[in-house]
């Protein structure tokens, strides 16, 4: 069982002198969410369809469960769930019709299709619109149901393509519990591509940052953030009132601080108390205990204290817009 | 075996283990004939169908009740000059009017296009535009079986509304005119609704290749349409043009006159309006002895004055229909390759 469920390697597509995807090697292991994060165009899109077999590669190969997806895309297809990012359903018909039929070209009896799709309807919570037209679902139920419609074949690995695109924050929370939680007891391997970074810093183990037809890094988020610093990092953020130079001095001279910094708050916290300082004290190790501690003891009040960890967010900032920095974590 | 292994991985097994696969294939059909059956029922359900079945309906009432008059002037006619009018009278039915409206064969040749069209020319772009092609395309099925589904149930709806006119007006003018048709009869009618739907089958390929070629709806019906009154309308203007302005002077020889004349009827039968036209009205009519403008004098002095038997009449227009299936087999082509080369991507 250790063999890797998806296994790309030396993966490009070229459409004519533009290069969509270039020498992509991944590894991905069986029960395991794999994130891929891009900007549009990166070429997410494009891979994922020459792991279906759905796009010719125009060199490299793609192995989705031992099976070689240019070769034999019919065998990938049966056991590879796939909701493209802009999910349709025949809109004169239910949405129970609908994922009845997805079964059906997959081969299972009707009566067995009938029931499993009453099944996942009922497990994406979509039973009370069941006989209802997928003309009137709205965006949210559509991906929910595309969620049903990718999981009736029931699949060894489900891919994604940006299931979270134009849903409202509820039902995006939802929809990704969803997806946890069907890894989690079915053992699916899910392969989930989005621009929507801390959406899938919520539930993905490993994440790849795709740029321009490239993997440039991958790994958990760890591994991402100390890519980015060369180091360890901790990072914690406070809220004080009656900040003062003396305290700042104080921080700074603390075992193991690397360095304060005050940062800009939040407008709309700002103007609800204009006293409270935001300062971010970052450190070689945790540095939490002392610097509460010192605030205490200056006679300062501490309102807050959280520990940073490195969001998506910045990652992928410090990628993108550094691009000077690229060249260098090579 | 299989419900053994069910229960032992109850969600591995439709994964497509082999043995799990042959377990089901056995209970359900291939998703080819769930495609079929699918876009059969889709096609049966939707108004454009609906609507234009009445269109059809209506025009082949309309064509009876022209034809039963005439032939009931007609038989009058004859019955006074004492003339036996009555041979092939049911196939006169299909042909023959009072001049109000255009006979049964002429309404057929003009309307069946339209079926073809209406039924393929959104087939491939909407799917693709409403993004369900490529979520199809993502199930185990090859991606050639789609374009087949969609050919293979558009014609056996074809099929079926073709024959159930056919033999609705057969049945009608039985019960009007009270005069039961010979089996050769009954076999040209059949025949000739055969070669009718191969006729509208290649309307239908026609605007199949429109709706792969084209992504907006509108454009690849638009694109049928003109094409439809293009052959129906003018491509026999052009053709006489072009006759006219290439055809010999008076003074030519026989053979000159002779091989332009042929040159114009190779051009006219590239339309298969033409050879439609030309292939149903010869079975229809079974005194057409030759379908060759040129006959000497001798030939048209020494023709037995009789009709051909059905099976004359059949090979007289086997050329006609071996064109027909041969348009409609390349227009299919066209459209498989068109299909085959596309990318499959959502909505774009």
């Amino acid at each position: 069982m250790e063999s890797p469920v998806i296994e790309l390697s030396g993966l490009t597509k070229r459409y004519g002198e533009f290069t969509a995807v270039s020498g992509l090697d991944l590894t991905i292991r069986r029960g395991e969410i794999f994130g891929l994060l891009g900007p549009n165009g990166a070429g997410k899109t494009t891979t994922i369809l020459m792991m279906l077999g759905l796009a010719e590669p125009s060199s490299g190969r793609a192995t989705v469960c031992g099976i070689d997806a240019t070769r034999n895309p019919i065998e990938v297809k049966r056991r590879v769930g796939y909701m493209p990012d802009d999910i349709g359903f025949y809109e004169d018909r239910t949405g129970l019709d609908n994922l009845i039929y997805t079964a059906m070209l997959n081969r299972v009896p009707e009566a067995e299709a009938r029931r499993r799709a009453v099944h996942l309807l009922d497990k994406v919570g979509l039973s009370a619109a069941a006989d209802k037209k997928t003309g009137a679902y709205s965006r949210g139920m559509r991906q929910r149901l595309g969620l049903a419609d990718v999981l009736i074949k029931r699949p060894e690995v489900v891919i994604l393509d940006e299931p979270t695109l134009g849903i409202d924050p509820e039902g995006v929370r939802e929809l990704l519990t969803l997806i946890r939680e069907l890894s989690r007891d079915e053992g699916l391997t899910v392969l989930l591509s989005s621009h929507h970074l801390h959406q899938v810093q919520q539930i993905c183990d490993r994440v790849g940052l795709f740029v321009g037809g490239k993997l440039i890094a991958s790994g958990d988020l760890a591994a991402l953030s100390q890519l980015l610093d060369g180091e360890a990092a901790y990072a914690v953020e406070a809220d004080v009132a009656g900040w003062s130079d003396a305290l700042h001095e104080t921080l700074r001279g603390l075992a193991r601080v690397t360095s304060v910094v005050l940062t800009e708050p939040d407008a709309l916290d700002a103007a609800a108390r204009p006293d409270i300082v935001t300062v971010r004290v970052s450190g070689t190790d945790d540095v939490s205990a002392e610097l509460a501690a010192s605030v205490v003891g200056s006679g300062a009040s501490l309102l807050g204290l959280r520990p940073l960890r490195y969001g998506l967010d910045e990652i992928y900032h410090r990628y993108f817009e550094g691009g000077g920095n690229l060249g260098q974590l090579h | 075996m299989a419900n053994f292994i069910k229960k032992l991985y109850p969600a591995y097994i439709p994964a497509g283990g082999a043995r799990g696969d042959r377990a089901f294939s056995e209970r359900s059909p291939s998703p080819f004939w769930v495609m079929v059956r699918k876009e059969f029922g889709d096609h049966i359900r939707s108004w454009r169908f609906v609507i234009l079945l009445a269109i059809v309906v209506l025009a082949c009432a309309g064509s009876l009740y022209a034809s039963i008059s005439a032939l009931k002037d007609g038989q009058s006619a004859n019955a006074a000059s004492g003339e036996g009018g009555s041979s092939f009278l049911f196939l006169r039915m299909f042909t023959e009017t009072d001049g109000s409206l255009p006979g049964f064969l002429t309404f057929l040749s003009f309307l069946a296009p339209l079926i073809g069209i209406a039924l393929g020319f959104d087939s491939v772009n909407t799917e693709r535009n409403k993004g369900t092609l490529s979520r199809l395309l993502s199930q185990p099925l090859y991606r050639d079986d789609f374009l087949n589904a969609k050919f293979v149930a558009g014609l056996l709806l074809i099929a079926v509304v073709v024959f159930s006119l056919g033999f609705l007006v057969m049945g009608m003018g039985l019960l009007t005119i009270g005069f039961p048709p010979t089996p050769e009869e009954f076999w040209r009618v059949v025949f000739m609704l055969l070669i009718t739907v191969v006729y509208v089958g290649l309307w239908l390929n026609l605007s199949l290749l429109f709706s792969v070629r084209f992504r907006q709806a509108a454009t690849s019906a638009l694109s049928g349409i003109a094409l439809w009154i293009f052959f129906l309308v003018f491509y026999g203007m052009i053709v006489s043009l072009v006759g006219n302005a290439t055809s010999p002077a008076d003074t030519a020889a026989a053979s000159a006159v002779i091989r332009h004349q042929d040159l114009m009827m190779l051009l006219s039968r590239l339309s298969p309006a033409y050879l439609f036209q030309e292939a149903a009205s010869t079975l229809m009519l079974p005194d057409t002895r030759t379908l060759n403008p040129f006959i000497t004098q001798d030939q048209a002095y020494l023709a037995v004055n009789a009709p051909l038997s059905f099976g004359q009449s059949l090979l007289l227009v086997w050329p006609q229909v071996v064109a027909i299936v041969a348009e409609t087999t390349l227009s299919f082509a066209a459209a498989y390759v068109a299909f085959m080369r596309q990318e499959i991507r959502s909505r774009s």
